[in-house]
């Protein structure tokens, strides 16, 4: 975290995977989370079908692959982790080009490994091809406490005004000079923070105040129809079904 | 902290998804009563403000920066319950739309950043508050629990690895690591939100929320001298109804032993850690060889004749089911009860 959240997440497109109702989107790529952690880690060619899924659903919505390798930026902490745990690992040992490693530490590493980049690749994909306003719609439809996806579409709306306010204080503060460096200067960027809050909650206020006067009663009309026919439930299903299919196929081998 | 798709085994996610959901749904009743009708909006816009924080580096050592988990932040200056949420939104946004922690891993997240880190601060901070009043305490408070909370939900991160981690690592050595590295991170989260919430409370102390008994009661003089002290605290963000202290006496109770262990543990094992750690090892290697060398084989191989895929189906039914019905009663009775109150306020607005 930290770092890397401040790319372009929607791609806008006119595909069949662009088109398609988010809620089924969101049930799909859930399902297919769901199926990628449930599969075991000694089947190496389940993982290389998963990713060749995910792949025809990145081609089917023109999403290049340069898009999704920088989107991906997010997995680097857990990666380095991943890497780590073959060394600190416990239990039997091989020798690899001179450096000792844990057997059950490399199957853990892969196992994070894989498991996560197919997670990550799937989110980058839901997010790239869908609206984030429209996520948040198919979430409610998907029965998520209405309460729940109205506080989360107040923090997209605002979330760029309230980044680009801490952004001004900061070439403010670097302006003068700034640079922190050590423990004595946490008090400057705390106090940016106190004032960042004041900023937000003030703005909350008025916010609020405007809701009321334009008729806000305590939840956001929705003006698009959402619902989904059985047929784009059924496209949409194709990614968790196939995944399904290669975990069951595999199971019946195995 | 955000933890990935495929780090804990079905078990540990999901019953981490079970709890989260009942936190959520908890703290989506508790929030009324800290905000009122203005939830969506308020709770929005400080779940953007936890965002933006998260992304403030502060240097901790020579070298070495960390960022804030903004738990104890957020429940200071808003409320434990509102803090929840906007820390669960945080985390919900975060792995839908940044990739940034797996989707199935988004009860784990919630769980340790949301639930303990809000839980383990704010109860902490009651704790000070109660005994000691005024301005100083609240900052001092602050820093302690904010202190306090970064180590708890390392410790409660490393306590889910050991039930159900899939990576065979020592508990020992994780538990050393996690901690050692977050308590580090847990004094520069605690400084930063000491000064935070002073610099709040110089400017606008009717929005700090664990303040709120801080402010003086309203007095009017009259022309004919006469005094009139209203009793209700004139703070017009928090309504304060009489909330009831209820469950979070146990919660302090608990975090005050969890604390007395954590804090036993460093003192002790400061002087000769890494002795103690390699000590350790020994005995603790053959535990873990136990429970770790065979947890994935009974994690993934069939357990008791059920395949795993039907397993984690069944989970996964279990969890929405259970998931599902609680928000669906919460919601019902927010419904019917939130109309009156709705109609109530709007009049004095």
């Amino acid at each position: 975290m930290g770092a890397g959240h401040h790319h372009r997440l929607h791609r806008p497109g006119d595909t069949l995977v662009h088109r398609l109702p988010p809620q089924c989107k969101l049930a799909a790529v859930a399902g297919f989370a769901l199926v990628v952690v449930a599969t075991p880690r000694e089947w190496f060619w389940a993982f290389g079908l998963y990713a060749v899924l995910l792949a025809a659903v990145a081609v089917a919505a023109r999403v290049p692959a340069g898009f999704l390798l920088r989107r991906m930026v997010v997995e680097v902490p857990f990666v380095v982790f991943a890497l780590a745990i073959p060394f600190i690992g416990i239990g039997e040992r091989v020798t690899f080009m001179g450096l000792s490693l844990s057997v059950a530490g490399l199957w853990a590493a892969w196992n994070i490994l894989a498991k996560a980049t197919l997670g990550v690749v799937a989110s980058v994909l839901l997010a790239a091809t869908t609206e984030p306003r429209l996520i948040l719609l198919g979430a409610q439809r998907l029965r998520l406490p209405p309460m729940l996806v109205q506080i989360a579409m107040f923090m997209l709306r605002y979330l760029d005004v309230i980044l680009e306010e801490m952004r001004r204080m900061r070439v403010a503060r670097e302006s003068r000079g700034f640079v922190a460096r050590d423990v004595r200067h946490i008090p400057v960027i705390a106090r940016s923070a106190g004032a960042l809050f004041i900023r937000s909650y003030e703005r909350g206020e008025r916010v609020h105040l405007a809701m009321l006067s334009r008729g806000y009663t305590g939840s956001m009309p929705v003006i698009q129809d959402l619902s989904a026919a059985s047929r784009q439930w059924l496209v949409a299903g194709m990614l968790p079904g196939a995944a399904l299919a290669v975990l069951l196929g595999s199971w019946g081998v195995a | 902290m955000h933890v990935p798709d495929g780090f804990f085994n079905a078990a540990v996610s999901l019953s981490a998804g079970v709890v989260a959901a009942a936190g959520v749904a908890v703290c989506l009743r508790g929030a009324r009563r800290e905000l009122d009708d203005r939830t969506a909006p308020m709770a929005g816009l400080v779940a953007a403000f936890v965002f933006a924080v998260q992304m403030l580096n502060f240097p901790v050592a020579a070298g070495t920066s960390g960022h804030l988990l903004g738990g104890a932040l957020a429940a200071i200056l808003v409320g434990p319950y509102t803090a929840v949420l906007c820390v669960a939104v945080v985390l919900l946004v975060q792995g839908f739309f940044f990739a940034d922690g797996g989707l199935t891993a988004l009860g784990v997240n919630i769980t340790l950043m949301g639930v303990v880190a809000v839980l383990v601060g704010w109860g902490v901070f009651r704790l000070i508050t109660r005994s000691l009043r005024g301005r100083g305490a609240v900052v001092a408070a602050s820093f302690v629990a904010a202190l306090v909370s970064v180590p708890a939900t390392a410790l409660a991160f490393t306590l889910l690895f050991w039930l159900g981690g899939t990576a065979p690592v020592e508990i020992g050595t994780v538990a050393a690591a996690m901690g050692g590295v977050h308590l580090l991170i847990g004094i520069g989260e605690g400084l930063i939100t000491a000064v935070t919430v002073s610099t709040v409370l110089a400017i606008r102390p009717d929005l700090v929320y664990g303040a709120r008994e801080l402010a003086a009661p309203l007095v009017l003089r009259g022309a004919g001298g006469d005094v009139t002290v209203t009793s209700e605290s004139p703070a017009p963000t928090a309504p304060v109804a009489a909330r009831r202290p209820g469950w979070f006496l146990p919660a302090g109770i608990a975090v005050a032993a969890l604390l007395a262990g954590v804090v036993s543990f460093y003192a002790s094992s400061s002087p000769d850690g890494l002795e103690r750690v390699a000590e350790d090892k020994g005995f603790s290697g053959q535990a873990a060889d136990h429970s770790l060398g065979e947890q994935p084989l009974a994690d993934y191989g069939d357990v008791g004749g059920i395949p795993v895929g039907v397993a984690g189906l069944i989970g996964v039914g279990v969890t929405l089911a259970v998931g599902g019905g609680l928000f669906f009663t919460v919601r019902r009775r927010d419904e019917g009860s939130g109309r009156g109150e709705d109609s109530g306020r709007k009049v004095s607005v």
